[in-house]
């Protein structure tokens, strides 16, 4: 019965906290290790750039870099914003099998290009095959999981792997073409960054803005689709028609991201950001913006190192960047973030390790009164606090006696009360001398003061009422109500209180301090 | 087509590693961790490059090691981010192998002129080179990959019969396993470290992401072909062989019709793999889409048949003789019956005998009759019943009694009868007609 476990707090456990950063640890000295044991194959080390070299990226003073860097930019902004709600939909994965859906479309409009005499690579009519191959992937993948028992994550994966294996054949036929410069092609898979043109930067453009827009248009109804969708069908929203808009948003942002950072990782584009916005607020606004700065900055960053160090595929050095701020939210967000958490869940356990203190000294004290009377079963209980203040009173004025009183309770009886550990009992015990709740006559020998005595009144009060309103009104039995008690006394608040005394009263006659039901 | 040994060991190759793929694809499907499979065979790309920069070799044992304890890390580090920061699963599990996959991407650009692990094959393999790389074992040349795949295969063997009971209990009911004193979180990350060995092992033939096609696609069929895991496990196998045997021929046989080259056998795979799925879909025999839709029309042809019989009952009751246009009008607006559905029926009941066509009139034979009796029976003792037991008001009794005709047999009938003490008028005032027994008119 350890008393945090009471409280009904889930845990934290430290092997999730110990095994990634031990895996952290072996994959930093790993890196370390690597160039080397490489150096002897081949000088891998990474040319730095020098300052002026950062300074023409930053302020975009080329030309290409400009395009690049605003293309990808905005990529991510559109991506975050549209990933909030496929993330709070719970389809983050869908645009990962959407995205590899995309592959036969490439490769069939390159060979139907170049068969009616075009050059094969003419982008829009690329990226047109893409979205009818990728929305040809979403289809079935609805269509396997409602018509047939497979659930989603198969369909996912049936649609994922079958069209990229479709997707793979067809270029290995366009490879052995007459006619065919396929080499452009593989470059959807893994993303070529640098090579985009501004009118590819352009078309980005329009589209993250045709994004935005719809989503803004669209923000009260997608808000509601992800939140509750059978209320969003019963107020008369055409909830397929929207389901299907968002779905459509996602394949486009998902064609467009090929080009920057290729069908493998596109999708992180649309989930890292979302997911790490959420650490940093509740409200659906705020993520949804939080989540395109990300996005942006990811873009921006990564398509900015790329163009400063040599051979680094840009797309994977995007996800790189927005997956270290994620793991920086993770650990620091402001509303779900690890370090908020872990402070809040330590408080709490600190208030009622505190407050689980000072009505254990409370029930103690009512049960082993000097006057004599049982107190468990007392009938008037103005009385008893009557007479607990004068004794406390009788008490402070000879506080220099250190003389064991009867109604001091010891050490060794205080732990045996509830099943709390040394160390924790010592450190409570300490924390609540210092907020003067309780004072200490001698060592090892404690009594709660006059605030200590009102604040524990108000807890075992709370905590007899909500006994009784179980014994009363939920017909539990009276041996049984404690441990029910116990965990909802540090949580009663002041209007809860309120009704369960109007609830009370009639049965009750001593609402204002009641006897506890059962043996204490 | 010209066939050589090159072929036969592709294929060998091929089917090695779909079985071995397949036997765990089963329990992957069942847990619902298809995407899992998808994750960790990303995801194993920076322990390949990690490996291979730390030991400079390509041998198979330490690149093993190394994608398998990257591959077991996902599923790890999926649980951490789920737990820790309150990420829905399939969400954690996206930021994980991306960015896995990411970092293995920039390991392997970097060193891309000292590491022969080309990014195009991490994806697709190169199975069509397995032939060329051999390694001589009791005086046969054999290919390492051959070799490695087959090794993976008896592992993978042993381990699904050896704990095929604590892997079935766990994949149905992990509650049940817990309380049989089975750690189901144990058999959760075995399962995990033997798909990241098997994405290794198949890694090298046919890519990351066919590995999931000859993971999850034949055990998805297998799935909607049988209800019994053992039989599930058989078929996904042989539906995995199958494809990769089918899958080398048409990858040189298809792209010729029109006239192409040959082309990617591991695409080709998950492509037959995705056909024989998408006809299973179809086609099989329980759980297919036609077998379902079939049975749902069976079904509406039955209880629209019953439904013109009471109509035509009804008609002959009032006396109308020409009534051909009146049932079918009265079909669609009550019942919404359409015209294919309503050709259908009546062609099946004029077929079975029950009704006849005499000029504009349906007419009801004698076995038409007893059968259309049945049906106005039911419905209007329903009607006394819900009138009389649960006071339904008397313009509501007929909608549900309309539903409730269509399930109601002899027994049922009879002991309505009696619970309503065998009323002769239902609450409308139409009679209700007797029970027609076998040998006629009681």
């Amino acid at each position: 019965m350890n008393p945090r476990k009471r409280s009904g707090i889930r845990y934290i456990s430290f092997r999730h906290i110990l095994a990634p950063a031990i895996i952290l640890m072996f994959v930093v000295s790993t890196g370390r290790a690597a160039p080397d044991s490489i150096g002897s194959i081949r000088d891998t080390t990474i040319e730095w750039p020098t300052i002026d070299e950062v300074l023409r990226v930053v302020l975009l003073r080329d030309y290409n870099t400009r395009v690049v860097v605003i293309g990808t930019m905005l990529l991510g902004l559109a991506a975050g914003v549209i990933g909030t709600f496929i993330l709070l939909r719970k389809r983050s994965l869908m645009g990962d099998a959407v995205s590899h859906a995309t592959l036969p479309g490439i490769g069939l409009a390159f060979i139907i290009m170049s068969r009616f005499g075009g050059s094969g690579k003419h982008l829009p009519g690329l990226l047109a095959g893409a979205m009818i191959t990728g929305l040809i992937g979403m289809g079935l993948i609805l269509l396997i999981r409602n018509t047939t028992r497979l659930k989603e994550d198969a369909a996912l994966g049936i649609v994922l792997s079958v069209f990229f294996g479709f997707g793979v054949a067809i270029l290995g036929i366009i490879q052995k073409m007459s006619t065919g410069h396929a080499a452009g092609l593989e470059s959807f898979i893994y993303g070529k960054t640098a090579s985009m043109l501004a009118a590819d930067a352009q078309l980005i453009a329009y589209v993250a803005l045709l994004i935005l827009i719809v989503c803004t248009i669209l923000y009260k109804e997608f808000t509601l689709l992800c939140f509750d969708q059978e209320f969003a069908s019963s107020q008369g929203w055409p909830v397929v028609l929207l389901d299907i808009t968002m779905m459509v948003l996602v394949v486009i942002v998902t064609v467009i991201g090929l080009q920057a950072v290729g069908l493998i990782l596109v999708i992180a584009l649309l989930i890292i950001p979302a997911a790490a916005a959420r650490f940093w607020s509740y409200n659906l606004l705020t993520i949804v913006i939080a989540s395109g700065i990300i996005g942006a900055f990811s873009g921006l960053a990564g398509a900015g190192s790329s163009a400063l160090i040599p051979r680094l595929p840009t797309g994977a050095i995007i996800v790189v960047i927005a997956a270290s701020v994620f793991i920086f939210s993770l650990v620091f967000g402001s509303a779900r973030g690890l370090l908020v958490r872990i402070y809040q869940h330590l408080r709490l356990l600190k208030k009622v390790g505190h407050q689980n203190l000072l009505r254990a000294m409370f029930e103690w004290w009512e049960n082993h009164d000097t006057s004599g009377q049982s107190r468990i079963h007392r009938q008037s209980d103005t009385k008893g606090a009557e007479l607990a203040n004068s004794v406390c009173d009788r008490d402070s004025d000879n506080i220099g006696n250190v003389e064991h009183s009867s109604r001091d309770i010891r050490w060794g009886e205080l732990l045996a009360l509830r099943s709390w550990a040394p160390r924790r009992l010592r450190r409570l015990i300490r924390i609540a001398i210092k907020e003067e709740l309780i004072s200490q006559l001698s060592l090892g020998s404690y009594r709660l003061t006059e605030v200590g005595k009102a604040e524990a009144k108000r807890i075992v009060r709370n905590h007899r009422l909500w006994e009784i309103y179980l014994i009363t009104h939920a017909d539990i039995a009276p041996s049984r109500v404690d441990r029910d008690a116990d965990q909802i006394e540090h949580v009663l608040g002041r209007a809860m209180v309120d009704k369960l005394e109007r609830i009370l009263a009639s049965t009750s006659p001593d609402l204002a301090m009641p006897s506890s039901p059962h043996p204490l | 087509m010209q066939w050589t040994s090159l072929d036969t060991w592709i294929v060998v190759t091929g089917v090695l590693s779909a079985v071995s793929c397949a036997l765990l694809g089963n329990f992957m499907v069942l847990r619902r961790l298809s995407m899992m499979g998808d994750a960790i065979s990303h995801a194993v790309l920076p322990g390949l490059a990690i490996a291979f920069l730390v030991t400079g070799s390509r041998d198979s044992v330490t690149m093993f090691i190394g994608a398998a304890i990257v591959g077991v890390l996902t599923a790890v580090f999926t649980q951490s981010i789920h737990y820790l920061g309150k990420v829905e699963e399939s969400a954690a599990m996206g930021v994980v192998f991306t960015t896995l996959f990411a970092l293995g991407l920039i390991l392997i650009v970097r060193a891309a002129d000292a590491v022969d692990l080309d990014p195009g094959c991490v994806l697709y393999g190169a199975i069509e080179l397995v032939p060329l790389d051999t390694k001589s074992v009791l005086g046969y040349e054999i290919p390492r990959a051959a070799l490695t795949t087959g090794l993976v295969a008896i592992i993978n063997i042993l381990f699904v019969v050896i704990f095929y009971k604590e892997l079935k209990l766990t994949s149905f009911d992990p509650a049940l396993a817990t309380t049989l004193g089975i750690n189901s979180q144990l058999m959760h990350y075995l399962l995990m470290t033997a798909v990241a060995v098997t994405a290794v092992a198949a890694f090298e033939c046919v890519g990351s992401i066919l590995v999931i096609a000859m993971m999850i696609v034949p055990a998805a069929s297998a799935h909607l072909l049988t209800d019994r895991l053992h039989t599930m496990i058989l078929v996904s196998v042989i539906l995995g062989s199958a494809s990769a045997v089918l899958g080398h021929v048409a990858a040189i046989t298809v792209p010729k019709i029109w006239g192409f080259e040959d082309t990617n056998t591991a695409g080709m795979i998950a492509v037959v793999s995705g056909v024989i799925f998408f006809i299973t879909m179809l086609a099989a025999p329980r759980h297919g889409v036609i077998s379902k839709v079939l049975h749902q029309f069976i079904l509406s042809v039955r209880i629209a048949r019953e439904d013109i019989l009471g109509l035509v009952y009804r008609f002959e009751e009032m006396g109308v003789m020409d009534n051909v246009h009146e049932v079918k009008r009265l079909m669609k607006q009550l019942t919404g019956t359409g015209p294919l559905l309503y050709a259908t029926a009546v062609a099946s009941l004029r077929h079975d005998g029950k009704i006849r066509l005499v000029d504009q009139g349906f007419q009801l034979s004698a076995p038409g009759k007893k059968a259309a009796n049945s049906v106005i029976r039911s419905h209007r003792l329903w009607e006394s019943y819900l009138h009389r037991y649960l006071k339904y008001p008397v313009e509501h009794l007929h909608f549900s009694a309309e539903r409730l005709e269509h399930v109601t047999d002899d027994s049922m009938r009879e002991r309505l009868a009696t619970r309503t003490d065998s009323p002769t008028v239902d609450p409308h005032g139409k009679t209700i007609p007797e029970e027609i027994s076998n040998g006629g008119r009681k």
